[in-house]
């Protein structure tokens, strides 16, 4: 009836998991009742779970993804105090298969459900903004594949507690990944939660790049878009290219743990290295999906707080295509000790150091944004800045992996655990963290605290440097990655320097949520009035914070690059705002609850597959295609905003802008 | 925005009328053309419903044909692979899937016929020609399915050698969309039996349409990669 589900299922005689999962259970379950007995339930299915309105479900991405990163750091945080106390003679307190299922568990949260819905969330949020129109091409779908990355979390977390994780590194790798050497629920667990996570991230993709080539404001032509839609462009024109090349390799492995094909086995002419080729084929671009929208995030940044146009446009245009392209050109680089031969690792090696040429095209042109610029150094520019000094450190190093003997020296050590999070947290996270405090105001209408925000900044970036630095130097020395125990004692400095310096990024965390809290509870002295902080130049700027539903009362009317820095100047010049527009009755899509009905579905279909319970499998299966017709038979798709009603809401904004108009006029 | 109309352009005013999107003509979008007037391609706003529904279906579909390329690929890898068991030489039957061949293809016609009756909102036609599809890829399903009966009644199964496991894999997963396809199918022309030729319903007409001629394609790759030059190996 259960399947393999029983009792034995339910670590009882792990401490660590069940009281974890008993705190976030009673978490939950506290949230759950406070929300139900002060009668928000209603609001909260009618505003957000069945909104399809992107604003709202790019901020539900960004609270996955914060939620997530902090589940991700504890691992961190667990696998730093571990080995600090697992030297020499030493145990440590982490079993060596519960370790492999928290190191497993951090990279995969990390990257899946960390930063893939912080660069999907801020992405969500701001594109239909910038490009001046009301909401992204597939609005339901929208919500649908944040509901199923939802569910991949979800699935992930529930392994906690329910059975195992994985134990096989963040890519399970075979043929350790096979039933042979792995038979219990972990790889399965893996493989359900990132196979529905990435439905839902091909979707989005799938829904971004046609908004991106087919919605935009009149006038908007390509390259009079802001930076930070060329990247997503290209960050969601890699998705579609890479992510199915990740469902067919999971599937695959799936086939062979429940239908014991022989893809990846050792026995029955299987490849096990077919794995690893198929993996970073998908594995490489993905790096790319991650940090090019954190490059667009830093184009807006350099630009708004230099005070200037962004340094060569049409460059970075040009950079950021050559990373699309040659990043499907570098995979094998993960493997150089696989044994291709000199020629295929020359090959691969070469290309991989070509594009450090695009990146660096795209660093020259940030140092000449702000050269000769006004620079204001606000929380964003901060971040900006660490991921300056930071990322080119991390890009060197990568250069340095990218020569094949070097690579045999370094591969799987520490220097290269050092590399991989130097790029990814000095790029993405620093990057989502700029793009976190630079559009706060513009998602709920005041800012962040500036104070916090520094203190914040300074822990995390001085933690990181400490943790890292001493991860490069112990690579150096020779330790490998994913050590249970630390049998060498001269690495024994370095695993507490490290240790101490995750630290002092808890208080960078600490400082983060403490910049939230203070930031609402101040929000009323923090309140941004105009819609435009950070005196913008994109047409994000130009509405009131936050938005109304339509983002735009009338679509703008795009004339050149920066439009919006030119009405402004024209409006400060002329010391008046443009005409009052012609308002219509504007049609926006309903909600639904299409998204979260699916996903509760999935949810069922992948734990049922996980632990073998077929009938509820098939369940789950008919229930997402009832909930599929029930929206296709629907009549009424769109809602009205009356002309009036569109005219009040922009009368408010014009009215604000009128006032921070004159106060522009007087003399300082 | 101005006018089209009150800007001379190298376009006769009959072009304007009858070709929004600008098909095949330069300067729809960038470049040294000032006419950029088409909606979704320059100075004309977004894209109508259907012109977006199609391209992002159309963007599905190039993922999907990246998933396959990735089956395709591992089929590849494998097809030395046998272990010891049968070939593709031993177990094709190309009479079969010839067979099945002109059944996918011939749907494939009376799928673009039934778009034609759409389009014309003829009723009576296009149940006709979605169920003459239907039939003939449920045909294709049964065919396959048999062949992979034989096949496993023979111990030439999935599990027998990672060669066959490419094969049901790779023909399996082919499968498996016609069969979604089917289900789909049946949904929509119970909704336009029951809403009649409504706009969304034309918009999945014209993605179903694209589905089933993407399928088609995978289906000419598979069977010259796999049944032809296995067949002939």
């Amino acid at each position: 009836m259960l399947g393999k589900l029983s009792w034995a299922a339910i670590p009882f005689s792990q401490p660590i998991p069940l009281v974890a999962a008993a705190v976030v259970g009673a978490g939950l379950l506290a949230v759950i009742g406070w929300v139900v007995i002060k009668g928000y339930l209603p609001y909260l299915w009618k505003e957000w779970i069945t909104s399809v309105d992107h604003k709202r479900v790019g901020i539900m991405y960004m609270i996955l993804a914060m939620a997530m990163l902090v589940r991700g750091f504890i691992d961190a945080i667990m696998m730093r105090t571990h080995q600090a106390m697992a030297m020499g003679e030493h145990q440590g307190y982490l079993p060596p298969e519960h370790y492999d299922q928290i190191f497993s568990a951090h990279g995969t949260i990390m990257i899946f459900f960390g930063a893939m819905p912080l660069v999907i969330g801020l992405m969500n949020f701001v594109l239909p903004l910038q490009l001046g129109v009301r909401d992204v091409a597939f609005p339901t779908l929208n919500s649908t594949s944040f509901w199923l990355t939802a569910t991949g979390a979800l699935l992930c977390n529930v392994s906690l507690v329910i059975g195992e994780f994985a134990r096989t590194g963040w890519l399970p790798y075979a043929p350790l990944s096979e039933t042979t050497y792995s038979p219990g629920v972990g790889v399965d667990y893996y493989l359900w939660a990132i196979q529905i996570s990435g439905v839902g991230t091909l979707m989005s993709g799938v829904n971004l790049v046609t908004t991106i080539l087919k919605m935009r404001a009149p006038g908007m032509g390509y390259f009079r878009m802001p930076m930070f839609c060329w990247t997503a462009l290209g960050s969601n024109m890699l998705i579609v290219a890479a992510f199915p090349i990740l469902t067919a390799t999971l599937a695959m492995l799936t086939l062979d743990r429940y239908l014991g094909f022989h893809f990846f086995t050792n026995d029955a002419g299987g490849n096990p290295m077919m794995f690893m080729n198929l993996i970073w084929s998908w594995g490489h671009p993905e790096v790319y999906i991650l940090i090019l929208p954190a490059f667009g995030i830093f184009s807006e940044v350099f630009s708004t707080f230099s005070g200037k146009p962004l340094f060569g446009y049409r460059s970075m245009v040009l950079a950021t295509l050559f990373i699309v392209v040659v990043s499907f050109t570098v995979w094998l680089h993960h493997f150089f000790t696989m044994g291709a031969g000199g020629d295929v690792n020359a090959a691969f090696g070469i290309a991989t150091s070509v594009i450090a040429v695009g990146t660096g095209v795209k660093v020259y042109n940030w140092l000449f944004t702000m050269y000769g610029g006004r620079i204001r150094f606000d929380t964003p520019m901060l971040w900006a800045l660490g991921f300056m000094v930071t990322f080119v450190i991390g890009g060197m190093t990568g250069v340095l992996l990218a020569v094949p003997p070097a690579d045999f020296l370094l591969h799987n050590s520490m220097f290269l655990v050092a590399h991989f999070h130097n790029v990814i947290i000095g790029g993405v996270v620093f990057g989502a963290f700029a793009g976190y405090t630079y559009w706060f105001p513009k998602a709920f209408g005041f800012r962040l605290d500036e104070r916090w925000g520094k203190i914040a900044f300074w822990f995390t970036i001085t933690g990181f440097v400490i943790v890292f630095g001493a991860f490069y130097v112990l690579g150096l020395e020779g330790m490998t990655r994913r050590l249970q125990r630390v049998p060498n004692l001269e690495w024994s400095g370095g695993v507490l320097v490290s240790a101490a310096g995750v630290g002092v990024m808890i208080l960078g965390v600490a400082a983060q949520i403490m910049q939230l809290v203070v930031s609402i509870r101040n929000r009323e002295a923090l309140r941004d009035e105009t819609g435009d902080p950070w005196d913008g130049r994109s047409l994000e700027w130009s509405t009131s914070s936050p938005p109304p539903p339509f983002n735009f009362a009338v679509l703008p009317d795009v004339h050149g690059q920066e439009v919006y820095w030119s009405i402004k100047q024209r409006a400060i010049e002329a010391q008046r705002m443009g005409e009052t527009p012609q308002y219509e009755t504007i049609h926006m899509p309903r909600n639904s609850p299409t998204g979260f009905i699916t996903a509760f579905f999935a949810t069922l279909i992948g734990f049922a597959l996980i632990w073998h319970i077929w009938w509820l499998a098939g369940l789950g299966f008919v229930g997402a295609y009832a909930t599929f017709v029930a929206f296709a038979w629907r009549d009424k798709e769109e809602y009205e905003i009356p002309a009036e009603e569109v005219a009040r809401i922009d009368r408010a904004r014009r009215d604000a802008r009128q006032a921070w108009l004159a106060r522009q006029g007087q003399p300082a | 925005m101005s006018d089209a109309a009150a800007r001379p352009s190298d376009l006769s005013a009959q072009s304007q009328t009858h070709d929004p999107y600008r098909l095949g003509r330069r300067g729809g979008q960038g470049g040294g053309s000032d006419r950029r007037d088409a909606t979704g391609r320059g100075e004309g706003g977004p894209a109508s419903k259907r012109v977006t529904v199609a391209y992002g279906f159309w963007i599905f579909l190039l993922s999907d044909i990246v998933m396959f390329s990735g089956f395709f690929a591992a089929y590849a890898v494998l097809a030395g692979q046998t272990a010891g068991g049968p070939t593709g030489r031993e177990l094709f039957e190309v009479r079969r899937v010839a067979i099945e061949t002109a059944c996918l293809l011939a749907s494939s016609f009376t799928c673009g016929m039934g778009s034609v009756a759409a389009a014309r909102r003829n009723m009576a036609w296009t149940q006709i020609s979605l169920l003459v599809t239907g039939l003939l890829g449920f045909l294709f399903i049964v065919m396959e399915v048999q062949e992979f009966a034989t096949m496993i009644g023979e111990g030439a199964g999935p599990q027998r050698s990672a060669f066959l496991s490419g094969f049901f894999a790779l023909v399996g997963c082919h499968g498996l969309h016609v069969s979604v396809g089917l289900l789909w199918l049946g949904t929509m022309m119970a909704q336009i039996w029951v809403k009649g030729f409504t706009p969304p319903i034309q918009r999945r007409l014209l993605c179903f349409n694209l589905f089933w001629h993407a399928l088609d394609i995978i289906w000419v790759a598979l069977f010259t990669i796999v049944y032809l030059l296995g067949a002939g190996q």
